[in-house]
């Protein structure tokens, strides 16, 4: 017994961390799942229903749309983009500016975005004042800035420093000895790239566009101050349920937007784990 | 065969500057399209610094960038003093609990801030009816938020060491749990402790979800809800926010380089 106590006693230590989290992390995760399979405090499975309504699910749709694609071209450019950077040495200026500006991008960008983008291309935006002095042609149109387009374009514009930081230490890890050890053997440039570092690049590139995947699903304060009305994505959809005043009763309704949103975000992120784990195999 | 590779490389050289330059026009365009919106004279010509101006003289700006600093400040001691230890801890008495704890410290990038945001208000009625109505309550939320990101930068540093044997050499000196965390792991692992920190600012800085959606007036929803009334105001703060996270990740960087040339020497 008292061997026992002593076994389980260094756990004792973790109840600060354990409890902050229960109450900061789980909880609240507990209390949208939950509240997602209730209605006025009882089981129910009408929020979840009403996920698969055709106004919700073309929500759905815009939302995985526009992740698709600012992940695409996130990790079709940013992969290229890391490409350029990688030759540099770790520790030049170029490449820690490089990371750093990406990193800001990526991860920080959220409100201030939406006023780069306002800056550059609302009616009265800078590139839009320039293009229509020198060619006459009006790039603001009807206001696409605030569509699905607009969200696309920015989306893509953090996407891709985030790709850069993510897939950097991938492309770190093709040693050059490989290379040699191919061109050795007679392979041609094309070669190399199908036949060697292809293959050890695909699952860390496609995982890396998995993660791109869920940080565009789940990103919300760029989208928040661009489009301050109405609601084309999921997110917007979420704060319109949990802002509301008009509507009674939508809290069961947040819960349950939120509950699909982990869904999405969370198979996403187990996809991205087993590709990570299926790289790092290689890459030490 | 040399003047073959030459030539191609020479191509490739002018290809690879080309695209280098291609993405930074891209991302410099918005950037300095901020620079001119913030500076040009509605109605006319000319430059002004008004906007830059407004964010030292108009109050609300201000009292808002000192509750973002204390919001980063409080959240980079809370994180560090809950996650240093009990890192420390389960590495020396419990390793068992690494997979435990270890993914604790990444759900968060599986449930979105959003989601916890929309499932947290019964814990903030009970830290406003314990605490009071203030900003530096999202201190809480925000150490949840930073988790992963600090979790990576201590683990990465923790692992560079060898913790058992610092911590079986100092204890067979006479030194105390409390003492070979403290004095002993601590200075070994400062670097990644440094690194932590200053992502957690970064990130805490920048916050919008949590603080526009619980009502809380940060330094991002003071510039959100300026961009309805004085555009080139919230433009010049965005910018400005921009700037000084790009300096404190580059600082970051450095920080980065001197642990690894230590470890070399």
């Amino acid at each position: 017994m008292s061997g026992r106590t002593a076994r389980l006693a260094p756990w004792l230590g973790l109840t600060p961390f354990i409890g902050y989290l229960l109450v900061f992390l789980v909880v609240p995760t507990v209390t949208v799942i939950a509240g997602a399979f209730a209605e006025d405090g009882r089981p129910s499975l009408v929020n979840i229903r009403a996920l698969f309504e055709a106004s919700d699910l073309r929500l759905l749709w815009s939302s995985v749309l526009l992740s698709a694609t600012s992940a695409v071209a996130g990790a079709v450019l940013g992969g290229f983009l890391a490409y350029l950077v990688v030759t540099r040495p770790a520790t030049s200026l170029f490449r820690r500016v490089v990371t750093a500006v990406s990193g800001v991008l990526a991860q920080f960008g959220g409100v201030p975005l939406a006023f780069a983008f306002t800056a550059a291309l609302t009616s009265t935006g800078v590139v839009t004042l320039a293009v229509r002095d020198a060619i006459g042609l009006d790039i603001y149109g009807s206001g696409w800035l605030y569509g699905l387009r607009g969200l696309i374009l920015v989306y893509t514009y953090f996407q891709i420093p985030l790709m850069v930081i993510v897939f950097l230490p991938a492309l770190e890890g093709i040693r050059p000895q490989w290379r040699e050890a191919a061109v050795n053997l007679g392979a041609s440039t094309p070669q190399y790239w199908r036949q060697v570092a292809g293959p050890m690049l695909l699952p860390g590139f496609l995982g890396s566009m998995l993660l791109l995947f869920a940080n565009a699903f789940a990103a919300y304060a760029t989208a928040a101050v661009l489009v301050s009305q109405g609601a084309p994505i999921l997110p917007l959809a979420i704060r319109g349920a949990l802002t509301s005043e008009v509507v009674l009763g939508q809290q069961n309704r947040a819960y349950a937007l939120a509950f699909e949103m982990v869904v999405v975000v969370a198979v996403v992120m187990v996809g991205y784990v087993l590709l990570v784990r299926r790289t790092s195999r290689w890459l030490r | 065969m040399s003047r073959v590779a030459g030539a191609r490389s020479v191509g490739w050289e002018a290809f690879r500057l080309l695209a280098l330059l291609s993405f930074a026009v891209f991302f410099a365009v918005p950037l300095l399209s901020m620079l001119d919106f913030s500076t040009r004279v509605v109605g006319g010509n000319g430059r002004t610094g008004q906007a830059w101006k407004n964010l030292i003289a108009d109050e609300t700006i201000r009292s808002s960038i000192v509750t973002s600093l204390l919001l980063a400040l409080f959240t980079v001691v809370l994180m560090l003093v809950l996650l240093t230890p009990t890192m420390i801890w389960v590495r020396l008495r419990v390793p068992s609990a690494s997979r435990l704890v270890e993914f604790l410290c990444l759900l968060p990038l599986t449930v979105p801030p959003l989601v916890i945001v929309v499932g947290i208000s019964n814990v903030y009625a009970w830290v406003t009816y314990f605490l009071g109505d203030s900003a530096l309550t999202l201190t809480f939320a925000y150490v949840v938020l930073v988790l992963p990101y600090a979790y990576r930068a201590l683990d990465a540093a923790l692992a560079s060491i060898d913790v058992v044997t610092l911590s079986e050499a100092a204890r067979s000196l006479g030194a105390g749990w409390s003492t070979v965390i403290a004095r002993v792991v601590l200075p070994n692992i400062w670097a990644g402790v440094t690194s932590a920190a200053f992502i957690s600012v970064a990130l805490v800085l920048g916050e919008y979800t949590f603080a526009s959606l619980l009502n809380f007036t940060t330094l991002p929803t003071v510039l959100a809800l300026l961009g309805k009334s004085d555009a080139p105001t919230s433009v010049a703060g965005s910018l400005a926010a921009l700037v000084l996270g790009a300096v404190l990740l580059l600082l970051l960087s450095f920080v980065g380089r001197r642990d690894r040339s230590s470890k070399g020497a």
